[in-house]
């Protein structure tokens, strides 16, 4: 039994198709890495899967609250310290235990200090330590590595393999080669979307085109 | 959904959290009305009701931006919206903290700012059971507004236009209890109506500004 | 053949074009012709000469509300059923509707200056067309922001949704407010309280003359955001190739 199956599945971005006719399914332990070029609807995509935005064709098929998404904005508020953070997003997700991810994103020495004081790279590994609190199967990642140094890159790359070691899934778009050998790749190329009168429009751009 | 109420409290209480803003906006607004008016208490009185519910509909206003538009800019909308809570309960969640920090605050010092305008004693205890009911139907219908404006670059404006139209039969009512009240006839049917339409808000507003919500994220 | 096929944009371009000359006609011969007729009638035994300005003031409130409601329909035939040209239709009526509300507030205003001695009055019927005025500026004002025309009849819609809930509630939170120095509704079936067959069949005509000027604005109105949306769309594709 999959974790995700895609079938068909056609998105669109500002009211047009981006890509169509997309289907793949992901086990336990799987990784599916999402490539093409800028604008070819990544994100969107992912953002699909993730169930912020409706399919126009075809279906998501994931279990209930089994996703976590994690995008280039990493839901931090300034104001709030690493763990207070941290803690709030386990207990929304209705969790408690935020040590281990403290300790797989190597946030030890960080703890009291305000987000808002925290470097670009270390705010991404909080986001990311975020993804861990959620203890959700389905990891959606939206360029995960951005801003990261090498070091956190090879951190973050352990803590992604544990995570598919540990039954979990993983769907993301990356450009950087995150060393994992298993993973598929999917290239979004061939699947772009025709331009053309569609049984059901996406959107003004395409009911009326 | 109680991580949710207590983060957006103590977020609203930190340093640039804009807690008491409406508080100091409504103290400015009820000394500035004399000036403009006159010092004389019988005109004062005679305004006050109205004054101090218009008064508290501005002050709701000036924070209502704040209840998506900071969680959308920063990504924690779109994190919420995938979590195990319902965006109706993050709705009505929101709405709740912005009560707490912005309505409860008004109920609490309005009997203060009705002795600024010479509000008679009697009216008193009307003016806080008249705002105790009517401001949640506020920070309801003003997140309803924000819901619908959470996108856009420059919303507060837009806001403004688009809720305080929804205020208008809170704020009839509303003044209507503190002048009955003053007067000491009966305020059964004004608070009655206020609190019909503060239910309803209650009730069906979540789903609309959920759904609201739901188009500005995708 | 179902009314639905008229969402399709190409079968409503042309069904309306084939409309549109005998909308434009009808509603310049009807207008016209109320008004002229409604010029001719005799004074009022109480109100003189003033009364003639009903012919205006009348007919544009009753549109005012009625474009309202066909917003409200019209979003509503979006938000359930995704029909484009729908949503479309909502937002150009929008400014027809808030024109008919000033037009009814201004003849109103001109006509209670000798009637009631006083240019505004914060009569509940006055009072509520002012806050209709309000809600029809707010939704032209979101259609405006919103840059996503997807988005825009989404909120757009929710919005007239919700306001029409609330327009309803101020008209009757009004009248709770303050008793009022209008007459009552001019067409009432009441008998008695029923206007004079002389200013009766005029007010008729000039009534229908306005729907059809509404019926003829909005189709082209219509028509210009279907072919805006259309040169959008090709835009858009443009762009992506």
């Amino acid at each position: 039994m999959s974790l995700v199956a895609v079938r068909d599945l056609a998105v669109a971005r500002g009211g047009m198709r981006a890509v169509e006719g997309v289907s793949f399914s992901l086990d336990r332990g799987e990784a599916l890495i999402l490539r093409g070029p800028n604008g070819v609807g990544k994100t969107t995509l992912l953002r699909t899967v993730a169930g912020l935005q409706p399919p126009v064709a075809g279906e998501v098929v994931v279990g209930d609250d089994s996703v976590a998404y994690a995008a280039h904005a990493d839901g931090l508020k300034s104001a709030l310290s690493v763990t207070e953070n941290l803690r709030f997003w386990a207990r929304v997700f209705g969790r408690t235990d935020i040590d281990a991810a403290i300790a797989a994103m190597n946030l030890g020495g960080l703890l009291e200090r305000p987000a808002a004081s925290l470097s670009a790279g270390q705010k991404r590994r909080l986001g990311l330590a975020r993804l861990l609190v959620t203890g959700r199967p389905v990891w959606v990642l939206d360029e995960p590595t951005v801003s990261l140094d090498a070091d956190s890159v090879g951190l973050f790359a352990a803590v992604l393999r544990a995570h598919l070691a540990g039954g979990g899934a993983a769907l993301m778009a990356t450009h950087i080669d995150l060393g994992l050998g298993e993973a598929r790749v999917l290239d979004l190329t061939p699947y772009r979307a025709k331009p053309g009168k569609a049984e059901t429009p996406a959107g003004f751009n395409e009911a009326f085109a | 959904m109680i991580a949710l109420l207590l983060r957006d409290l103590t977020l609203a209480t930190r340093a640039g959290g804009g807690f008491g803003l409406g508080l100091a906006f409504f103290l400015i607004l009820c000394t500035l009305v004399p000036f403009g008016v006159g010092p004389q208490g019988g005109t004062l009185a005679l305004i006050a009701p109205g004054i101090l519910w218009v008064g508290a509909l501005l002050a709701c206003l000036l924070s209502l931006d704040r209840i998506f538009a900071l969680d959308h800019e920063d990504g924690s909308l779109d994190l919420l919206a995938t979590a195990p809570i319902p965006l109706e309960g993050v709705v009505a969640i929101k709405a709740a903290a912005h009560w707490l920090t912005t309505g409860l605050p008004l109920v609490v010092a309005a009997p203060l700012f009705g002795l600024l305008l010479h509000l008679p004693a009697t009216a008193t205890p009307w003016l806080v059971l008249s705002m105790l009911i009517g401001t949640p139907a506020l920070s309801m219908l003003g997140a309803f507004g924000a819901a619908i404006t959470v996108g856009l670059r420059r919303g507060g404006l837009l806001l403004s236009l688009l809720v305080l139209p929804l205020y208008i039969p809170t704020l009839i009512f509303g003044a209507e209890v503190i002048r009955r009240g003053a007067e000491g006839g009966s305020t059964v049917t004004p608070l009655a109506f206020l609190a019909g339409i503060t239910a309803a808000v209650l009730a069906l507003m979540p789903f609309a500004a959920a759904a609201a919500l739901r188009v500005n994220l995708r | 053949m179902s009314i639905w096929e008229y969402a399709n944009p190409v079968k409503f371009m042309r069904t309306s074009g084939a409309i549109l000359p005998w909308a434009v006609a009808g509603a310049a011969l009807c207008t016209v012709g109320g008004l002229v007729w409604g010029f001719l009638t005799p004074e009022d035994y109480k109100q003189g000469s003033t009364v003639k300005i009903v012919f205006i003031h009348v007919p544009a409130a009753m549109m005012a509300i009625n474009i309202w409601v066909m917003m409200l329909v019209a979003s509503l035939t979006w938000l359930i059923r995704r029909h484009h040209v729908s949503a479309l239709a909502a937002k150009a009526a929008a400014p027809v509707g808030a024109v008919m509300t000033l037009i009814a507030l201004a003849t109103g205003a001109i006509w209670g200056q000798p009637m009631w001695g006083t240019w505004w009055e914060w009569d509940p019927r006055l009072t509520s067309f002012l806050i209709l005025f309000l809600f029809y500026v707010g939704y032209i004002a979101l259609w405006s922001a919103v840059e996503d025309p997807d988005s825009a009849a989404d909120l757009t819609g929710w919005l007239c949704l919700v306001g029409s809930v609330f327009a309803l509630l101020s008209r009757y939170a009004v009248l709770f407010w303050n008793q009022g120095l209008h007459q009552g509704a001019s067409l009432s079936v009441a008998e008695g309280e029923r206007m004079s067959a002389v200013y009766r069949y005029p007010l008729y005509l000039s009534m229908l003359g306005f729907f059809l000027l509404f019926l003829a604005l909005l189709l082209i109105r219509t028509r210009t955001e279907i072919r805006r949306r259309r040169l959008a769309a090709l835009q858009a594709r443009e762009a992506r190739a």
